[in-house]
């Protein structure tokens, strides 16, 4: 085989519904990284573009891997951020399947092309291992970049472990591609507390994978010149601003919140919907997202071992935003406890948002930093809610 | 029934139907004034407008305009047998989706950037969207309810729009034909007189003469104006 040779796979295709609740699955013990990777090989991607940023690098590195087994078409490494998210773009005009992968000021670097993927309707899947977003300069854990996606348009998934991180990637292939959906889902988890640590993951053989990405099943012409008519390109009336109406810019942006809303029901097919509850009817809930909400999960089991009528609400989509849902949980709730890795509070910020009394929403406990949390910082929260004395020493 | 999607104008800033809680229709049933009905329903309440509302135009979109894939000829063919059971129907195209303004013939085409010229020009108040990609369908939809009173119908190949007063998914050839039917039923309970008679011709755009093209033309584009492979340009502002 020639260096440039790689080698053809065979494998089964299968329907996303298939191959995420009926398909086999095998435990293995891997990172956060592993796990997205693992997704993407088994997600028939036909581009993945690279640039590296720790906490991500593992992630894009190991897709490299997969590369060069022959699970993916094409792979190379852009120069910077902005290069690497704007070829994204390029690329998806040609109406393949993409993904990439990146963190903190990575994120925050390559965002200007970010933000104009859903107005291009780029189907694309990225993956947002969240660090500190600088100064002062840190690697460390800490997901204030999210907040800069919740108004970019993009579907937002949070990963609260290694096995959502698997099947919510496999899952984000399968929205970003729906014609009703069309835009970027990103799929969002902490760096280092899950891209770095191993977890139990049921994943689906390596020989089974999502069906191929169908440029023709799509909302927009993909630029393809072997389709006549190769001159509608879809881009036009974005860069010419001044050929076309204010009216098309406004609708335009409607559409994108319009299709943002439409994958709600796919988070629902795929994913069994936006929120997990246990305990529905507490009078107590702590509700969290990601890492925040393997911490929560303790919580809610410490405070049922010691008699207390608290309940978790586990976010899995940021956007769009479960606020029916959301509103329908907690309507009978005294107090809603948000815990966030990130000092400005973007999740409590959406609870408050998404329910008539707000008052009843503890923006809090919050690390950031890099700084881990201890279940006790929430049971404190839990006590003071329900009038318990406590002696926490924290 | 309550509309919940109804004729415009809506008005100046058109809130979206999906906004307003209306979803698309699973697979087998359509949408009706931004409710899920039976496909039958809505396809008569369609054929209703398009025989009552002045001037109905049928805008055909470049997934039937081009012969890209099998099933286009006939689904175009389609088409033209639904407007020939259409009285004084037409068939003003979207050829493209890129913005013209404000050179649009109105009178030949449509485009998804400004509809409203070729519906308000033509006075057209009942229009049907067929084989254009969903993503402009919903676009020039949402303007025309914002801006006219023309009543809207999709013959979408995929999901289907909410936008439009009727809306009919998964379109294939045999369905067009469905509705032409329909339209026929419907035609001769309301007593209309009427035999098949094809569309008149589109008055297609002219020629347009780049040999008269100076770089002023051009205007601020001008300094991106590339030459040909081998040209020599000399003249130059």
């Amino acid at each position: 085989m020639s260096q440039n040779e790689t080698p053809k796979l065979e494998k089964k295709l299968v329907d996303i519904n298939y191959l995420l609740k009926e398909a086999p699955r095998e435990q293995h013990f891997i990172t956060g990284a592993q796990a997205m990777a693992e997704a993407v090989k088994r997600a028939s991607v036909d581009m993945a573009i690279a640039y590296p940023i720790t906490p991500q690098s593992e992630v894009m590195h190991l897709v490299g891997d997969i590369y060069a087994q022959g699970h993916i078409k094409e792979y190379y490494r852009a120069e910077e951020e902005l290069g690497t998210m704007s070829a994204i773009a390029g690329a998806a005009r040609a109406g393949v399947r993409l993904f990439t992968a990146t963190s903190g000021p990575g994120l925050l670097r390559g965002l200007e092309a970010i933000v104009s993927w859903p107005g291009h309707r780029v189907p694309a899947v990225l993956g947002v291992l969240t660090r500190v977003v600088n100064a002062p300069l840190s690697i460390q854990p800490d997901n204030v970049e999210m907040a800069y996606l919740l108004h970019s348009g993009i579907v937002v998934l949070h990963a609260e472990n290694q096995q959502d991180t698997f099947d919510m990637t496999l899952a984000a292939f399968a929205i970003a591609d729906r014609v009703d959906v069309y835009i970027p889902v990103a799929v969002a988890t902490e760096g280092f507390f899950v891209t770095h640590a191993k977890g139990y993951v049921d994943m689906t053989p390596e020989d089974m994978a999502l069906t191929e990405f169908d440029p023709i099943a799509a909302p927009v012409p993909a630029m393809d010149n072997e389709t006549p008519p190769a001159r509608i390109q879809r881009d036009a009336p974005v860069q010419k601003s001044n050929f076309m109406s204010y009216l098309i810019h406004s609708v335009w942006q409607q559409e994108i919140w319009d299709s943002n809303k439409r994958a709600m029901k796919y988070i629902y097919e795929y994913l069994g919907g936006p929120i997990e509850v246990i305990n529905p009817d507490a009078e107590v809930f702590v509700c969290a997202s990601g890492c925040a909400a393997a911490q929560a999960r303790e919580a809610q089991r410490y405070s049922t071992e010691e008699g207390l009528n608290v309940g978790l609400i586990k976010v899995k989509a940021i956007k769009p935003f479960p606020e029916e849902e959301l509103r329908d949980i907690v309507k009978n709730a005294k107090t809603i406890i948000v815990p966030e890795h990130n000092a400005i509070g973007w999740l409590a910020k959406e609870v408050k948002a998404a329910i008539p009394n707000s008052g009843i929403v503890v923006d809090g406990p919050k690390v950031y930093g890099g700084m881990t949390l201890p279940v006790e910082l929430i049971m404190k929260e839990v006590y003071d809610a329900l009038g318990i004395e406590n002696d926490l020493k924290l | 029934m309550s509309k919940k999607i109804t004729v415009g104008p809506a008005g100046y800033m058109p809130q979206s139907a999906p906004s307003m809680g209306v979803e698309l229709a699973p697979e087998g049933k359509a949408l009706l004034y931004g409710n899920i009905v039976e496909e039958e329903e809505a396809m008569r309440d369609a054929a209703r407008a398009l025989l009552t509302n002045e001037n109905p135009t049928i805008f055909p979109g470049p997934q039937v305009l081009w012969d890209w894939k099998d099933d286009v000829k006939e689904k175009a063919a389609a088409i033209v047998e639904l407007a020939s059971e259409i009285p004084n129907c037409k068939i003003i195209p979207m050829p493209d989706y890129r913005p013209k303004y404000p050179k649009i013939d109105v009178k030949a085409e449509i485009n998804p950037n400004h509809p409203n010229l070729t519906i308000l020009d033509n006075n057209i108040k009942a229009a049907v969207f067929v084989g254009v990609h969903c993503h402009y369908a919903n676009l020039s939809l949402r303007m025309i309810r914002a801006g006219t009173d023309c009543y809207t119908v999709a013959l979408c190949a995929y999901m289907g729009h909410e936008e439009a007063m009727a809306s009919i998914r998964d379109l294939h050839a045999e369905d067009l034909r469905k509705f032409k039917e329909i339209v026929i039923e419907e035609r001769n309970k309301m007593g209309i007189e009427w035999t098949t008679t094809p569309p008149p011709a589109n008055p297609s755009l002219p020629k347009e003469d780049y040999t008269a093209l100076s770089p002023a033309d051009y205007g601020e584009y001008r300094s991106l104006i590339m030459s040909q492979k081998g040209e020599h340009v000399a003249e130059v502002e």
